[in-house]
């Protein structure tokens, strides 16, 4: 994955590509909103990291400019300021993500790797999602694993759906919270992980290999461990 | 490069500038302006007065001329009639030796003199019959400075002619007497004038200038002083109060921030040495991987925890401040309450206490869905955390939510320990946390919170006894029933009651 990191923090900036990089990605830095404007204008980057304030041209005023050019590549936008109004100045703007500073690069991370995927895959999401013998039916809202069929409640349907959606990736969990609750703020309890805990009992009780994987210091992952 | 053009002009006016500064200033100062548009005025009225009693008082006298040459006139005519030119001239003879104003003067048909007391006239006077107002000499001596008069002249027969007149000399003298006066008048209206108005004018602006006096040392320092206020209810007054209020409203801001940056000094402190004991700690014992590691995970933890009380503490100065207004929109609280229900039940479940949720349907308002959503999270999550069942009662949480006189209260209750009367009121303060307390995670802004969220949407926040526990009810102002179309396929709210127009418009 090819990133541009728009940052005028050099420190942060630093921080950043080197944690991409170390995770195999391939991560630009653009120091200033007009010189980020220029190479993102170039094309080639799966997803840009835009840090809300910047000198010359702000973050907001950047991401507005590349979709005026019908640039649509993916952007996060990193900010100081957390509150309601201003994620959803952000969104406006173009942004595809808004994560509040300081965050966790684990966080920044699975965002990040979300929205690059989002490019690849096809315009419409197929209505069954399937991975290993956990198939969800989107239409039919039926969950099956091998023969058996899962009986969820409609959230906990919604919360496997996504997990789904992103096999193979990690989610975290405000992402769940945003997602499948629709809530933005920081829940401070494990109120999460006892759904997911819960979920889990549902789709991963007496079977061998369990589908719903737990990621220290990040999140949840779906994944078919049984090949 | 030398450039005498620009050079010239700016070193000229430096010398003198000290001593002509004196004057601009009294020029540019508003008591000199009205002071000196009040004098415009004034004289003008005053002028104007003047000279209209002058122009009336000439009228007067004219008109009281012409009547006595009429009456003269009259007299005359009658006699010649009676006697005849000789007997005309004869009473002319007579008159004219009395001392007087009144002229006399008549001629044969060449213009020879017959009678009178005209010496010389202006030529061509006695040319036309009727009233003019010409330039005469009584006697020989006198004909270079020739007196005014008005006179009248008339043809008798044979061509003699006759003129009857009234010196003008009282006239004119009366015109320099009104002249004087009006311009000793003028002149005191000027000079009282300047005085009045610049007592007036100073007297306004003192006031002014106080006031600006006042704002002067409030800004260098003196936080606590107002402007003085006379008590007479005027306009300045009435700035002064507003004013004054206004003082009032940013000290009492500032004494806010000044205690939220106190309470963030006092209380940030504390896990901020215990991040930086722990990373010390770690750095002087720590001998292997895994332990640094495991330190260094606290650290993030303690940092994660810092970082969540800045977010709370920076949003609820913003609740305060009332800086979100703009994202209200129309949102269903049923919808809300549910969903945090639904969230929590979980949690709950696992916290041993059954969480239960009474929602009226289609409760609409106008608000802002994150923070209110926020809000009943924190008040759900401080019932599981406090609300472990004291003796015998039941281990439920209840959540609810319901019309109630145009409003709709949203309640939850545990039957935990509850709050004591005595620290109702307080828990709402930022970090302010019980003793019972003390021992669970948490930082005492949850509620602080809740009660932020609530005053923003213009409703009331209260804590209630359970019986045993705690009930905490948030009163929201409900909005205006939905439109008759989309009503009447649904049953009609339970509740009958109009909801609060003003509770709408504070929303």
């Amino acid at each position: 994955m090819r990133l541009l990191i728009v940052e005028d923090d050099a420190e942060a900036a630093a921080y950043l590509t080197k944690a991409f990089r170390e995770v195999g990605h391939v991560a630009d830095h653009a120091a200033d909103g007009l010189q980020g404007y220029a190479m993102a204008e170039g094309g080639g980057y799966d997803v840009l990291v835009v840090d809300r304030m910047l000198p010359r041209l702000d973050g907001l005023s950047l991401i507005r400019s590349l979709r005026e050019q019908n640039d649509t590549t993916p952007a996060l936008i990193l900010s100081a300021l957390a509150q309601v109004d201003d994620r959803v100045k952000g969104l406006r703007a173009g942004g595809d993500d808004y994560l509040p500073k300081p965050y966790a690069f684990s966080e920044l991370l699975a965002r990040v790797e979300v929205l690059s995927r989002r490019r690849a895959a096809p315009a419409s999401e197929p209505t069954t999602y399937r991975v290993g013998d956990l198939v969800l039916d989107r239409l039919a809202h039926r969950v099956t694993r091998g023969d058996g069929e899962i009986i969820l409640q409609p959230r906990e349907f919604r919360l496997l759906e996504y997990l789904m959606k992103h096999a193979g990736q990690v989610v975290t969990r405000t992402m769940l919270l945003e997602n499948v609750w629709d809530y933005h703020f920081d829940p401070q309890t494990n109120v999460i992980d006892v759904h997911v805990s819960r979920l889990r009992s549902k789709v991963d009780k007496g079977f061998e290999h369990p589908m719903i994987h737990t990621i220290r210091g990040a999140g949840y992952m779906v994944r078919d461990t049984a090949r | 490069m030398t450039r005498p053009a620009d050079i010239a002009p700016a070193g000229t006016p430096a010398a003198p500038r000290g001593k002509q500064r004196l004057l601009p200033n009294l020029f540019r100062t508003t008591a000199f302006k009205l002071t000196a548009i009040y004098l415009v005025i004034f004289a003008l009225f005053a002028g104007f007065v003047l000279g209209y009693v002058a122009w009336n008082a000439k009228r007067l006298l004219d008109d009281q001329i012409r009547s006595t040459i009429d009456a003269e006139i009259q007299g005359l005519a009658e006699q010649q009639r009676l006697g005849g030119i000789r007997r005309l001239v004869n009473i002319i003879e007579r008159r004219s030796r009395a001392p007087g104003a009144s002229l006399y003067l008549v001629t044969t048909p060449v213009g020879e003199r017959l009678a009178g007391n005209v010496e010389a006239l202006q030529p061509g006077a006695l040319d036309h019959p009727g009233e003019s107002e010409i330039e005469y000499a009584r006697s020989s001596d006198t004909i270079d400075s020739p007196s005014r008069a008005i006179v009248r002249v008339f043809m008798l027969p044979a061509g003699f002619r006759l003129l009857v007149g009234r010196d003008l000399e009282e006239r004119d003298r009366l015109g320099v007497v009104i002249r004087r006066a009006a311009g000793w008048s003028l002149l005191l209206v000027f000079v009282l004038g300047i005085f009045a108005s610049w007592f007036v004018a100073r007297r306004v602006l003192k006031r002014i200038d106080d006031m600006s006096e006042t704002a002067h040392s409030i800004m260098a320092g003196d936080l606590k002083g107002r402007l003085a206020v006379t008590g007479t209810g005027d306009e300045l007054d009435r700035l002064a109060l507003n004013l004054n209020a206004m003082l009032d409203r940013i000290g009492e801001l500032m004494a806010g921030m000044q205690e939220v940056s106190d309470n963030i000094a006092h209380d940030l402190k504390t896990p901020l040495t215990r991040l930086r004991n722990r990373a010390e700690e770690a750095l002087r014992s720590a001998r292997t991987p895994d332990e640094l590691r495991n330190a260094l995970d606290a650290s993030i933890d303690e940092a994660d925890n810092l970082i969540r009380v800045f977010n709370a503490l920076l949003m609820i100065a913003r609740l305060e401040t009332g800086r979100i207004n703009d994202s209200m929109a129309p949102l269903d609280l049923s919808e809300i309450v549910s969903g945090m229900a639904e969230l929590y039940e979980p949690l709950a479940e696992e916290a041993g206490l059954a969480l239960e949720s009474v929602v009226e349907p289609n409760l609409l308002m106008s608000g802002n869905r994150e923070l209110i959503g926020q809000a009943l999270a924190n008040l759900i999550d401080n019932a599981l955390k406090y609300g472990q069942p004291v003796g015998a009662a039941k281990p439920l949480v209840c959540v609810t939510a319901a019309r109630a006189d145009g409003q709709i209260a949203l309640s939850v209750a545990d039957h935990g320990a509850g709050i004591p009367e005595a620290d109702r009121n307080r828990v709402f303060e930022r970090f302010v946390r019980l003793d019972q307390s003390r021992s669970k995670p948490g930082f005492g802004l949850g509620l602080s919170l809740a009660a932020g969220v609530v005053r923003l949407h213009g409703g009331q926040i209260r804590l209630e006894d359970n019986e045993p526990g705690l009930r905490v009810v948030m009163l929201l102002p409900a909005a205006q029933p939905k439109p008759v179309e989309t009503a009447s396929n649904e049953p009609p709210p339970p509740s009958t009651t109009q909801p609060d127009p003003a509770g709408l418009q504070t929303a």
